[in-house]
């Protein structure tokens, strides 16, 4: 197992491992050698050494240089996505027993918090001279993204936050489409960090044109997203000025298709997909260039990550994983031996496992189960789809039926006739029912001009 | 195109992709005779809620299933006036 670095994130920064390293926003770069002896909290991170702080800001670079100052200070750091409904603010501030506030929204937003200690944010370093030592062990703690109902805190800190990282390339700079208050984002933030590297960071709305724009002014060589994240990206034409040694697809399934998509792309580019939750942490990674995973990764005892397999759902244990939710009333995370289940469900066929699906996400269609995400990846083997969405419809025959929704490529740019989009309809057709069983197969193909996706970067499910 | 040809080309276009023989279709052809099984019918009703935009067995408590090939073209029909 690899030992954590029990080093707080500031001590990565500091003498030469500052020199030269940035975070890249819209608005211009920090330099994180000024953070060693400077402040981004208006000199004000003494007054929360043990507190447990709520981090809510508006600036995603603003949380970035929160949190180097928090950690190894605060008791307890509670990171807000951006999207963080204000209406479940009280109930994550009550579960992360918060008693302060660290943001950078105005008084009348952070008022009705009814907050006592609020420190304002920056995303600009102002000197002190010498900033303060953290030798705490702070909790870092996460929301998960579940589409309804109040987010859950998710238990982390910086040793199981850190523990997927081992030695990386020299200077990277990394660049995601993920906002780094998700895990996704985070771990690119802390491999930035910990890895001598710097980090372009993504801004929510920012056109995806003027992002990867952005990203090649800075020199991005490691570049990470959903499958989502980058087809969206690929239908840029400035896709074509970034040059990533290393493209890594996470937090969606990353089928065939996407994978063959980003290798010919990106021809000088390494191309990995990585299994990785906010409550079991990193998983795996695999980068021989294929879907799915070997068998070979499933073990337990004697390996990094334990992974077992139980009723078809993937379980994982590991130094990565959650220590559990934090608050009242929440189911327990890990079963008695330690593992989170993951509700991500595999099938292995060959020496290889393939992820088919969601343990709640499963159509019945007159008894028989069908996973959307294996019905996607039949339809994405067609030439000509981009994305596609499969989703139940009610039927009065077998109770429900499969349809899907169907972005073409250009879909957004041409015009699609009737006549191609019939004959394309019969291939996709033709394609499902050479890789599925029939009661698999789509009922009926909408043809749109795109899908929506969630702020997580995964595309919405829910109908 | 009518309703009932709609319906006839939709039924051979899912018989020929699920590979079912097709009996001589008329308006007394008895459904369950056709050839077609219970999913290719569940594909047929979807089919048809896209290009006559109705389900009448899904909005109406009052259809009872059809028997004949007419009835099925019928509850159509009847749907769309």
């Amino acid at each position: 197992m690899l030992q954590p670095d029990a080093r707080a994130l500031r001590q990565h920064l500091k003498g030469p491992h500052g020199a030269g390293r940035y975070f890249w926003g819209v608005q211009g770069g920090v330099a994180l050698a000024d953070l060693a002896i400077g402040t981004s909290l208006g000199g004000r991170a003494q007054e929360l050494a043990g507190r447990s702080v709520l981090l809510w800001t508006r600036d995603q670079c603003a949380a970035a240089l929160a949190l180097i100052e928090l950690d190894g200070l605060a008791r307890r750091i509670v990171l807000c996505p951006p999207d963080t409904d204000v209406a479940h603010l009280p109930q994550i501030i009550a579960d992360g027993e918060i008693d302060a506030l660290v943001s950078d929204r105005d008084a009348s937003e952070v008022a009705p918090l009814g907050i006592a200690l609020h420190v304002g944010a920056s995303a600009a370093i102002t000197p002190i001279g010498r900033a303060p030592d953290g030798t705490r062990r702070t909790e870092w703690l996460l929301l998960t993204s579940g589409t309804t109902g109040a987010p859950k805190l998710v238990g982390h800190d910086l040793a199981s936050l850190t523990a997927p990282i081992g030695p990386g390339p020299d200077r990277p700079v990394w660049g995601t489409f993920y906002d780094i208050r998700r895990y996704g984002g985070l771990q690119i933030f802390l491999r930035a960090v910990i890895g001598g590297g710097s980090l372009i960071l993504s801004s929510a709305g920012e056109p995806v044109g003027e992002h990867l724009r952005r990203l090649a002014a800075r020199g991005v060589t490691h570049l990470s997203g959903t499958p989502s994240h980058w087809r969206r990206a690929l239908m840029s034409p400035a896709a074509r000025m970034v040059a990533p040694r290393y493209v890594r697809l996470s937090g969606e399934i990353a089928d065939q298709t996407i994978l063959d998509h980003l290798r010919a792309f990106f021809p000088q580019a390494a191309v990995g997909h990585a299994y990785a939750s906010t409550e079991a942490g990193v998983g795996f990674e695999v980068n021989d260039g294929l879907e799915g995973f070997p068998a070979t990764l499933i073990g337990v005892g004697g390996r990094e990550v334990d992974i077992k397999i139980e009723d078809g759902s993937l379980q994982l244990r590991s130094a990565r994983t959650a220590s559990g939710y934090v608050g009242r009333g929440h189911p327990a995370l890990l079963d008695a031996d330690g593992f989170v289940d993951t509700g991500d469900m595999v099938e292995l066929r060959g020496a290889r496992y393939y992820f088919i699906g969601r343990k709640g996400g499963i159509i019945n269609v007159g008894g028989h189960k069908v996973h959307p995400e294996e019905v996607e990846a039949a339809i994405n083997r067609h030439p000509d789809v981009w994305a596609s969405l499969a989703r139940p419809r009610r039927n009065p025959i077998t109770g429900a039926v499969v349809v899907a929704d169907v972005v073409l490529k250009g879909a957004s740019d041409e015009v699609v006739t009737f006549a191609h989009a019939a004959e394309v309809e019969r291939e996709i057709i033709a394609i499902c029912r050479r890789h599925l069983v029939p009661h698999k197969v789509p009922a009926a193909i909408r043809f749109v001009p795109s899908l929506d996706v969630a702020p997580s970067g995964k595309i919405l499910r829910h109908a | 195109m009518s309703i009932k040809l709609t319906v006839i080309s939709e039924i051979e276009r899912i018989a020929g992709e699920h590979r079912k023989k097709l009996a001589p279709l008329d308006e007394k052809s008895v459904l369950m005779d056709t050839g077609l099984d219970s999913l290719c019918f569940a594909v047929l009703v979807a089919r048809l809620e896209d290009s006559l935009g109705v389900d009448p067995f899904s909005t109406s408590d009052n259809v009872s299933f059809p028997v004949t090939l007419g009835d099925f073209v019928r509850v159509y029909e009847d749907a769309a006036t």
